[in-house]
Order: structure tokens, then sequence, then C-alpha cells
């Protein structure tokens, strides 16, 4: 992918069409990969952020999600931000003493 | 069986029009009963690059809200045989092009038509949409550029997922690649994206290599499609992309950087 040290010191002073593939070579890598992500990511993250909620004071942009492409090998990352969250004082199982009842977060999507 | 092919790009202005204008006309001139559709509603051109813009009296839009049959649309060629032009409104609706009339009017075209050629618009809006869904092949026009190469990655993305084909699980829309404006000059002076570049990064078989030409700009001052003329040599590239679609294998042709003498530079012809 990455042009070898050999073509670098041999390209001619003017040549700016290897310069125009690789360019087109990384933006397409980087497209392509957006392209063919999951569309269930934003839905994930909602249902998780429902479920974090329920235990955590947390806002929507406390947590994050990203689907990366290592080579073969997808990685599925899950960032739940922490430090500013406060534990709720009235737990589902606690306060009820009951089955947690879920919430569909996916009820009307 | 009838096949409908739409030629597309992403990208305006890289020669879709032309080639479609092109390739209906080496089909039909091979015998085979071809229509080219017009997909660019309110950017009506087509009818002037087939050179019949004083014959146009009913247009697609008429024809999928029932204002006129396909009999009165269609326009039939003068110069060759077999070969329909099908223009399109200018109404500035772009959402005239509904999923259900169009449907309906491509299945009247397969009933009386082998091939059904779409002349896609540039974008990837609903017009682009509409014109690549019901492909059964597509020809991916792209000029040796940046921008249009990466148009022409996106143009794949949505076949593969956007078209009838994709959405019914049926054998995937044949792809091909057609690069156009080649200088072969400016690729031997590295100014330029090679054949073997192009390819390597978008990966569709190549149908043809059409030279950068100024036969293909009088070919639409005059309205007449550039294959028909046979002296250019756009005009043979596409004769040899259509036999190439047609299964005829044949070399590619004006890849060589000609070194011109003294007199032809002076005397000869472009």
């Amino acid at each position: 992918m990455m042009m070898s040290i050999m073509e670098r010191l041999f390209r001619k002073r003017n040549d700016t069409a290897s310069v125009a593939k690789e360019r087109l070579q990384i933006v397409l890598a980087h497209e392509r990969a957006g392209r063919t992500a999951p569309d269930f990511l934003p839905l994930l993250q909602k249902e998780l952020l429902s479920v974090v909620a329920k235990y955590l004071e947390v806002e929507d942009e406390m947590i994050k999600i990203t689907l990366e492409k290592a080579g073969e090998v997808s990685v599925l990352e899950i960032n739940v931000e922490l430090d500013k969250a406060r534990i709720r004082k009235s737990l589902p199982i606690a306060t009820e003493g009951k089955p947690i009842e879920t919430k569909k977060a996916a009820a009307g999507i | 069986m009838s096949k409908v092919i739409t030629i597309t790009s992403g990208k305006g202005g890289v020669g879709k029009t032309t080639t479609s204008a092109a390739f209906a006309t080496g089909l039909a001139q091979r015998g085979n009963k071809t229509v080219v559709i017009d997909f660019d509603v309110g950017l009506r051109n087509l009818d002037l690059i087939m050179g019949v813009e004083r014959r146009v009296v009913f247009d697609f839009i008429n024809v999928i809200n029932g204002d006129a049959n396909l009999n009165q649309a269609l326009i039939k060629d003068k110069r060759v045989d077999n070969l329909y032009i099908f223009p399109t409104s200018q109404t500035r609706d772009k959402d005239a092009l509904s999923k259900e009339g169009v449907e309906r009017v491509i299945n009247e075209l397969r009933d009386n038509f082998d091939y059904i050629i779409c002349d896609s618009p540039a974008g990837i809006e609903h017009g682009a949409l509409t014109a690549l869904y019901h492909a059964d092949a597509a020809i991916i026009v792209t000029n040796p550029e940046v921008s249009s190469v990466r148009d022409s990655d996106r143009i794949l993305g949505m076949l593969a997922s956007k078209s009838r084909r994709a959405e019914e699980n049926e054998a995937p829309v044949d792809e091909y690649l057609l690069l156009t404006r080649y200088s072969p000059e400016r690729v031997e002076r590295g100014e330029m994206l090679s054949i073997e570049d192009v390819q390597e990064i978008l990966s569709v078989p190549l149908i043809g290599v059409i030279p950068e030409s100024e036969a293909v700009l009088k070919a639409s001052n005059t309205g007449m499609p550039v294959i028909l003329d046979t002296e250019s040599t756009a005009g043979i590239a596409y004769g040899d992309a259509v036999a190439r679609f047609l299964g005829e294998q044949r070399e590619m042709r004006f890849l060589k950087t000609q070194k011109k003498s003294l007199l032809r530079t002076l005397f000869g012809k472009a």
C-alpha cells in the first residue's frame, strides 16, 4: 500500500500521478471501511446507554461506540466515561424488589 | 433476454451522456433493438447529444404519469435502425421519477427491447439511485483524476447495496470500468493516473479506454453520437468497447504515445 522507498527515490520530480494514486488509496481505504459499518451501531449505543443509565447518572455523550478494522480483525470498542457519573440513589433492584423491567430502547425506531 | 445497462459515474462531466449515446448506437448498429433513456430529470441533454432535440413531444415523466404511452414518447433514430431515444422531462420536480412508475416503464421496455441504456444523472441523489436501481450491468465512466475515481468508488458501493439485484439477493450487477479522456502522453510524463493505477484502485474489469479527442466535442456540436465518427480515435475506441461488451476479444488501442514526425506535426491531424 505505501510506496516503497525505491519508488519514492526514483520518482520523477514532476510525477504527480503517483501522489494522486497514494492519496486515493488512503482515502478510499477509510471510506470503504465506513461504508461497511453495520447500521445497528447507533441503536446499540442507545440501548447500552439505557442499561447503564439505570445504575449511573450518565449523559448521552459519555458513551462512545466505535467499530474499527485492523487488517482481518474488527474491534468493537465501547467506552463509558465514568468519572463524572454518579451512582443512582435508587437502584432498580433495591427499591422495587422484583425483576428489572427492561425498557425497550428500540421502541419507535 | 432483455438487459438494463446503467451508465453512471457519481461525478459530473466525465462523459456519461456521450458514453450512453455511443453505447446505445453501437449496440443498435450490431442489430440489437436498443433504447437509451435520459434519467437526468430537469437537465435534459441526451436529446441534444443524439441530435433529436427538435423531435421531443412527450417524455419519460409523461409516460410515468400516464399522459402518453411509450410509442408516443420514443423517438426513432434516423441514422441507425433499431435505435430509440427516450427523452426526459424539463420539470423541476426531482421526485417525478416514482419508484412504481419507473418500474412499470422499465418492465414494458424489457418486453420490447434487447438493451435498455439508462443515462444516469451525476450525484448520488434520487435520480442517480433510480437510474442504477434496475441495472443488470453498469458501466462506470471514470476520468483518470482523483475526484472522478473517488466518486466512482462511491457509486460502486451504491450498486452493491442499493440496486434491485442487491435488495432482492440476486446475482450482483455486472460492473465495467470505462476510462475516458485518457492521455497516454500525460501518463508517460507522470501527470495522469495510468490505466493500471485506476484499475488497481477500483478493481473493476476494464471495458474500454477512450482517448482524449477533439472528435467528442465536434460530435456533440452536431448532435451525432461520436461512435459514428469512425475516423476518430474516440469513435473507434467506443466501437471496441461495445464489441467487448458483447463478448468479443479486442486489444486496447491508442494507449501508446505517438512520436510525431516533423511533417505530421506540421500537417497531420491530431
